[in-house]
């Protein structure tokens, strides 16, 4: 071998191995000398970013020995879960509670029941909904960062006045069609103006309509998508397709905004009532803050009063994936986030409810949320609910978002679209079960 | 003084061939292989033969997801053909400023495929989109570009449009090459300029055609990014739910390593008949200058 080709190699083998241990200088660059890094991704960006990292800043103030370091990742899910299967995840992911299932089943988290436990995060620490949704086969996967409760949002300026309050909006779901029927506004040649409210408006939770109507998906073993509750539920949304007609509703519905700008349909006025989440009157402070509004409980079935106060629940959550180089590090910045003071700071910064059981005073009093005692009941109420605990969630919430437009469209009768979610889930859930489950 | 040569040689290819072991041949021999396993990312593989391809043929998002493509297929590549086309002819006139307009036409073929799609969400948005005022100004109303299962990958096949500046690059480089001498000899049999494209142009620029062909039916069978950004899910009902992103979220979604591998190589196999049965039936309408 001539000089030349054992230069050429040596620089080859060079770049190579800086590639392969690059990753690791850099992760380290920004860290503090004598503290231990602990790598936190998370999904947020923007304003929700700009308040984990302050709590991010204070935990490393508060401390010298463990240094955070925040990154905002987008996929975060996906990420975590192949970085998790290279070997290399990160100390902290911040994912959805809806995933607790999904990964615990792969494997790819820490079980953090033990730890929580014997620092006094326990079931009575929290409120219990949200709690439960954290615990999967009788172990404690997260702990929450953000939660939510969903409620219906409502115009009072767009209502007529004998509703326009809390007290005097219809509390049942018949009470909202009649409201609806109301108010909603066409053009002359047909054209939707104005929706007083629209099932499929954000349509981010079709999972959960039947619900509302005092069904369920899953019931521990199998699932119960074409159940009478859900049936009934998908029959008052197609509902609206007829009162409004599909293609009106498509048609109006493609001019909305999103949902983080001043196009949405709510602040524009284009939608009298929305199903949302706590989350909400943050975006209206920041893109219309002139928009007038209130919540109330989403309406129960008139036959129902049993579900009256029913909340869906949801949060954004802390877990440390498996294989996470510094286990005991992470938790500690996990456990200084569920701090009173903190988890309330954290949540007022995002405009949402706390998770906690006990919650200050001072938390609701300053709130910029008008509403934050009405979602923070929701939280509490019996009758509160969140997505089902099935490794396949992801495929479930598919199946239902395609029953959901399939009805709206008036493609398929609910009968029909619910059946065929029923067939293709529980053949995934059966090929789920012997593959993953090994049952 | 060969060996050494051959050895230098071999270096230099090295980078290029470790990477086509490292990042290609590894690759595609490790989805194979998954495909005949249950492969959940975080746990170890186990083999289960052929099961995930029997279950593909039962699984009747797979045929949904794969006839949205063909017919995404037999819509685009034509268009996109005979647009590239008749740009590349006109832009190998001889006018004042043409490699300005050449540049224009190109242009967009630059623009990233998320940016595409989030353009396009507002061209076709239902209240303040272009495409809305304009039927409004000529008195017809339009359809729900996004929003009507019937017309959202007839609104994905009209944007696959603005994609054809870089077959039109192509077309003109293949125009360039088709012999002046040609079209004298056809002026001198009486050809008029219809007479002339028809019988000489189209001929003489047949293989880059073919080779464009092919190539835009293996890019139309990948189609991803753009629908994946305009119709999330593939909603309205799935009627804008393509192949690759089936396969995208049974790898990532579903974490269904295994059966998205299986799914890879039933579109290879796709891919591969496709581009044979293009060939065949080239044959006879393809004129090659050793012919």
């Amino acid at each position: 071998m001539t000089v030349r080709e054992v230069v050429g190699l040596s620089i080859a083998a060079g770049v190579m191995a800086v590639a392969a241990y690059g990753g690791d200088l850099v992760v380290s660059r920004q860290g503090q000398p004598g503290r231990t890094t602990v790598v936190y991704w998370e999904k947020w960006t923007g304003d929700e970013a700009k308040e984990m990292r302050k709590v991010v800043d204070a935990f490393n103030k508060s401390q010298d020995k463990i240094f955070v370091q925040y990154l905002s990742i987008s996929g975060v899910d996906t990420k975590t879960m192949l970085a998790t299967a290279g070997g290399n995840p990160p100390d902290i992911a911040g994912i959805w509670q809806e995933q607790v299932a999904q990964f615990s089943d792969a494997k790819a988290l820490t079980d953090l029941t033990e730890m929580a436990n014997s620092n006094g995060l326990g079931p009575d620490y929290y409120i219990k909904g949200y709690y439960d949704a954290l615990s999967y086969r009788g172990h404690l996967w997260a702990l929450p960062s953000t939660p939510a409760s969903i409620a219906l949002h409502v115009r009072p300026d767009l209502v007529p006045a004998d509703v326009a309050t809390p007290e005097t909006f219809p509390k049942t779901i018949e009470g909202l069609d009649k409201l609806v029927d109301r108010i909603s506004k066409k053009s002359s040649n047909g054209d939707l103006e104005m929706a007083g409210f629209l099932p499929s408006n954000p349509g981010w939770w079709n999972y959960a309509w039947g619900m509302y109507f005092g069904g369920k998906l899953f019931d521990g073993e199998n699932l119960t998508i074409d159940s009478t509750e859900n049936i009934r539920a998908f029959n008052w949304i197609a509902s609206y397709a007829t009162r409004f007609g599909a293609k009106e509703v498509q048609s109006f519905q493609s001019g909305f905004g999103t949902f983080a700008s001043p196009q949405d349909p709510f602040m524009t006025g284009k939608v009298a009532t929305e199903i949302n989440g706590v989350w909400k009157g943050s975006y209206v402070r920041v893109f219309r803050p002139d928009t007038k509004w209130f919540a109330v409980p989403f309406p129960y079935p008139e036959d129902r009063k049993d579900l009256e106060g029913h909340a869906c629940l949801s949060q954004d959550v802390l877990t440390i994936p498996r294989g996470a180089k510094h286990v005991k590090e992470a938790f500690e910045f996990m456990r200084f986030v569920q701090r009173q003071d903190v988890m309330e700071g954290l949540c007022k910064g995002h405009g949402k409810n706390s998770p906690l059981a006990k919650v200050s005073e001072e938390f609701f009093a300053t709130n910029n949320n008008k509403y934050i005692r009405l979602f923070d009941q929701l939280a509490r109420s019996p009758k509160a609910f969140t997505a089902p605990q099935i490794g396949i969630l992801n495929q479930l919430r598919t199946e239902m978002d395609v029953a959901f437009q399939e009805v709206s469209t008036q493609g398929k009768t609910p009968e029909v679209a619910l059946h065929d979610a029923q067939k293709r889930v529980t053949s995934l859930w059966d090929t789920y079960r012997s593959q993953v489950l090994d049952k | 003084m060969i060996r050494r040569d051959a050895r230098i040689g071999i270096l230099f290819a090295l980078p290029w061939i470790l990477g086509f072991l490292i990042f290609m041949t590894y690759p595609l021999i490790a989805s194979l292989i998954s495909s005949f396993t249950n492969f959940s990312i975080l746990r170890p593989p186990k083999g289960i033969g052929v099961q995930n391809y029997v279950e593909l043929f039962h699984d009747e998002v797979f045929y949904k997801s794969l006839s949205n493509t063909l017919l995404y297929v037999v819509g685009a590549v034509p268009l996109t053909t005979v647009c590239a086309i008749l740009l590349a002819l006109l832009l190998n006139t001889k006018v004042k400023g043409m490699s300005i307009y050449r540049t224009l036409f190109f242009l967009p073929t630059l623009v990233p495929m998320v940016a595409l799609g989030t353009l396009f969400l507002w061209v076709f948005n239902g209240d303040y989109g272009l495409f809305k005022q304009a039927f409004l100004k000529v008195g017809v109303t339009p359809p729900g570009w996004l929003t009507d299962p019937t017309w959202s990958k007839w609104t994905l096949i009209l944007i696959s449009m603005w994609g054809c500046g870089q077959a039109m690059v192509i077309y003109l480089a293949g125009l360039q090459d088709v012999p002046v001498s040609l079209y004298e000899a056809a002026e001198l049999d009486g050809a008029k300029s219809f007479a002339k494209t028809i019988h000489v142009t189209l001929p003489m620029i047949s293989p880059v055609i073919l080779f464009n062909v092919v190539m835009s039916i293996i890019g139309s069978l990948q189609v991803f990014a753009v629908p994946y950004v305009m119709f999330p899910g593939g909603a309205p009902a799935r009627s804008a739910y393509f192949y690759t992103s089936y396969l995208y979220d049974n790898a990532f979604q579903y974490q269904r390593m295994g059966y998205a591998s299986a799914m890879g190589w039933v579109l290879f196999l796709i891919t591969l008949s496709l581009t044979l049965i293009a060939l065949k039936l080239s044959e006879k309408h393809v004129h090659y200058e050793s012919n």
